[in-house]
C-alpha cells in the first residue's frame, strides 16, 4: 500500500518536475544576447532574410507563447528541428541514444561488479594494506576530472602502449541491429571480430566513467557492511556458528546493500553527468557529444531536447531506485 | 570559543583531514604569491613561439606550452582563477540555498512543497549540463562561469537546511523558544541556523570540489574564461592536439586540478568526522 503511495505521489509531480525543467532551459535558452536566429542564417544574410527566417522558425512570437506551443508538440512526441541539422531532433537522439546507455550500462555493470566485493572486502579486512589502497583510490575516484582521466588512459594505453583504440565506438562495419547495442548484437549474431572490436573501443570510456563510480561504490559498501557488523544479529550467527562466508555475503550484504541501492540512483546521475564529459573526449557518437555540439552550435531546439531526455530519464531512474528501496528493505514496507 | 577549539583539536587529530588542510593551504599560497613564486610571471600574457613545446627543464620546471608559455608559471596563475570561481560560486549558491532551505524548512504549507519542487527541478538534471546550457548561452566568461555554477549549485545547500531545520522543529528549544514568543525570523535566525552550521559548512567544502571540477569541465569544453586566461581545464584542452610528446602540457593542470578537490573533499570529510554529531549535541545543550 506504502508502494502504492509513494508511486502515485511520484507520478503526481513527475510532469509538474519535467515542465519546470523545460521552462527553465527555454527561458535560459531565449534570452539571450546573442541572436541565434543569424546565426544560423549565415553571416551574409540580410536583416529582412533574417527576420524572415525568425518568423518562419517561430521566434518572434512572445515567449510564453513559444513555450506552450512546444509543451503542446512536445506531448506529440514532435521536439521539434535541430537548428543546425535541420532534421528532427527525436530522430537525432533516438539513433545516439543505444551508444550512450551501452556505456552507462557497461561502467554500471563493471563498477557494481568491482565496487560492491571490493567494498566488503575493504570493511572486513579493516586498516589492512587493501583497505589504505582502496581508501587511496576512493578519494581519488571523486577528486579526478573525468575529463582528464580520459585523455590520461588514452595517453597511456592508446597512443603509448597501443592495446586500445584511441576513440569512436567501432572500426569497420556494425553488427546486424537487433538491439543497437554493438556488443549485444555481435554476440547474438556470433560475429566475433566485431565483439572484439567493440570491446576494445569501449574499454578506455567505459573505465573512466566507471571510475568515479567505482570510488562511490566502495566507499558506501564499507561503510555499510561496517556498520552491520556491529549489530545483534551478526553476533549471533557467529555465536551459533554459522560459517563466516555465508555470514557475510548472504547476510550482512543483504543488509548492507539497502543503502547501496540509493547510492545506484545517485550513481546514474554521476554516470550520466560524466558520459556527456566522456563521450566529448572519445568521439563517442552518443547523446553526449549530440548536446555538447547543439550548445556549441547554438542549436537550442537541440539543447532542450535533450534537457527533456536526461531529465526524463533521470527523474524515472530516481523513482525506479526509491520504488526498488522500498522493495530491497522490508523495514520501509511497514512503516 | 570553546566550540571552535573543540573542533579544531579534533581535527588535528584526523590525519586525512589535515592532509586536506595542507593542500588547499598550498593552493591558497600558490595564488596568492603567484608574481613571487613564478620563474616567468609574464608568461600569462606573452607569447615565445619559439620555445613552445619544450620539455621541462631547470629554465622550465614543467616545460613549455603551445605558445612558449612556461607551463609551471600559467598553472600558478590558474589557481588564482579556480579560487576566485570557487569561492565566489559557492558563496552565492550558500546565499541563495540556505535562506530557501530555512524558509521551506520553517513553514509547512504550500511554499515548502512549492520552493523544495523548484529546487528538484534543478536537480533533475545533472549540474554539469544544466552549468553547460547557462554558460554556453551567456558566453564564456569569468562571471558567466561563476554564474552558471551558483545557479546550479544552490539546491543542495536548500536540501541539506531543509532536512535539518525539519529534524530541529522536533527538539524542545525550538518550542518552547516559540511558545515564549519568539517571531519565526528570531527562532530561525539566532536559534536554529547556529545549530545547523555545521552541515552547512561540510557541505561548502564538498562544493567546493564538486564546484572546481565543474568548472575544469566548462573550461575545457571551451565555456570557461577565454584566452589567454590560464584557466586548468582550458588548458588541458589546448594540450589536446600536442599529445602524445607534450604530455606534460596535459598532466600539469590535471594534477593540480586532482590535487585542490582532493584537499577541499579531503577536509570536507573530516570536517564532517569532527563536527557531526558530537557538536551539534554539544550546542542544544546550551541553547534554550
Amino acid at each position: 500500500m506504502r508502494l502504492l503511495a509513494l508511486l502515485l505521489r511520484r507520478l503526481i509531480w513527475f510532469v509538474p518536475t519535467l515542465l519546470g525543467l523545460l521552462a527553465v532551459t527555454f527561458v535560459i535558452a531565449r534570452v539571450v544576447p546573442a541572436d541565434p536566429v543569424s546565426l544560423v542564417a549565415g553571416e551574409t544574410a540580410t536583416p529582412a532574410q533574417v527576420a524572415a527566417l525568425r518568423h518562419e522558425l517561430g521566434f518572434d512570437r512572445p515567449l510564453p507563447v513559444q513555450f506552450v506551443d512546444y509543451v503542446g508538440r512536445l506531448v506529440r512526441g514532435d521536439m521539434g528541428t535541430s537548428l543546425y541539422t535541420r532534421r528532427p531532433i527525436s530522430e537525432d537522439l533516438v539513433l545516439r541514444l543505444p551508444a550512450t546507455i551501452e556505456l552507462t550500462l557497461v561502467a554500471m555493470v563493471v563498477s557494481v561488479l568491482f565496487g560492491i566485493p571490493l567494498g566488503v572486502l575493504s570493511a572486513l579486512w579493516r586498516n589492512s594494506i587493501l583497505d589504505h589502497a582502496l581508501r587511496v583510490v576512493t578519494v581519488s575516484g571523486l577528486a579526478i576530472a573525468s575529463f582528464w582521466l580520459g585523455i590520461m588512459l588514452q595517453l597511456l594505453f592508446a597512443m603509448r602502449l597501443g592495446w586500445t583504440p584511441l576513440n569512436a565506438r567501432l572500426q569497420g562495419f556494425p553488427p546486424r541491429p537487433i538491439t543497437g547495442f554493438y556488443l549485444v548484437d555481435a554476440a547474438l549474431t556470433w560475429d566475433w571480430a566485431t565483439f572484439a572490436s567493440a570491446l576494445s573501443h569501449i574499454a578506455l570510456p567505459a573505465a573512466t566513467l566507471a571510475f568515479p563510480a567505482l570510488a562511490t561504490l566502495v566507499r558506501f559498501t564499507r561503510a555499510g557492511v561496517l556498520d552491520v557488523m556491529q549489530s545483534n544479529f551478526v553476533l549471533y550467527e557467529r555465536a551459533m556458528g554459522l560459517p563466516r562466508p555465508l555470514i557475510v555475503w548472504k547476510y550482512i550484504l543483504r543488509s548492507a546493500l539497502t543503502s547501496t541501492v540509493t547510492q545506484i540512483g545517485l550513481l546514474f546521475g554521476i554516470l550520466l553527468a560524466g558520459a556527456v564529459v566522456t563521450e566529448a573526449v572519445f568521439d563517442w557518437p552518443g547523446i553526449g557529444t549530440y548536446a555538447v555540439n547543439s550548445i556549441l552550435r547554438s542549436d537550442y531546439n537541440g539543447v532542450m531536447g535533450f534537457t527533456v531526455w536526461a531529465g526524463a530519464i533521470f527523474i524515472v531512474v530516481n523513482l525506479l531506485v526509491d520504488v526498488a528501496h522500498t522493495l530491497v528493505d522490508p523495514r520501509e514496507r511497514t512503516t | 570559543m570553546s566550540g571552535l577549539w573543540f573542533v579544531l583539536s579534533r581535527l588535528a587529530r584526523d590525519r586525512s583531514a589535515l592532509i586536506g588542510l595542507l593542500l588547499i593551504a598550498l593552493l591558497v599560497a600558490c595564488a596568492l604569491a603567484a608574481p613571487l613564486l613564478a620563474t616567468h610571471p609574464d608568461d600569462v600574457f606573452e607569447l615565445h613561439p619559439a620555445q613552445r613545446l619544450r620539455a621541462p627543464s631547470a629554465t622550465h620546471w614543467l616545460g613549455t606550452d603551445r605558445m612558449g608559455a612556461d607551463v609551471y608559471s600559467r598553472l600558478l596563475f590558474g589557481a588564482r582563477i579556480t579560487i576566485v570561481i570557487g569561492i565566489i560560486a559557492v558563496g552565492a549558491s550558500l546565499v541563495l540555498g540556505v535562506p530557501i532551505g530555512l524558509v521551506a524548512g520553517y513553514y509547512h504549507g504550500w511554499l515548502s512543497d512549492l520552493l523544495m519542487r523548484v529546487s528538484d527541478i534543478f536537480l533533475a538534471v545533472p549540474q554539469v549540463v544544466l552549468a553547460i546550457a547557462i554558460a554556453q548561452t551567456l558566453g564564456p566568461s569569468l562571471p558567466n562561469v561563476i554564474l552558471a555554477l551558483s545557479v546550479t549549485y544552490w539546491p543542495w545547500f536548500a536540501r541539506v537546511v531543509y532536512a535539518e531545520t525539519r529534524a530541529l522543529q522536533k527538539e524542545v528549544f525550538v518550542e518552547s523558544t516559540s511558545a515564549l514568543g519568539a517571531s519565526a525570523w528570531r527562532l530561525t535566525v539566532l536559534h536554529v541556523l547556529p545549530n545547523i552550521a555545521s552541515p552547512i559548512i561540510v557541505r561548502a567544502s564538498i562544493g567546493m570540489g564538486f564546484t572546481i571540477l565543474t568548472a575544469a569541465a566548462l573550461g575545457f569544453l571551451g565555456l570557461g574564461p577565454p584566452p589567454p586566461t590560464p584557466e586548468w581545464g582550458r588548458t588541458i584542452a589546448e594540450s589536446r592536439e600536442f599529445l602524445p610528446d607534450a604530455w606534460w602540457y596535459a598532466a600539469a593542470p590535471g594534477l593540480a586540478i586532482f590535487l585542490t578537490v582532493m584537499g577541499f573533499n579531503l577536509l570536507g570529510d573530516g570536517l564532517r568526522d569532527v563536527l557531526d554529531p558530537r557538536l551539534r549535541r554539544s550546542r542544544t545543550v546550551r541553547d534554550g
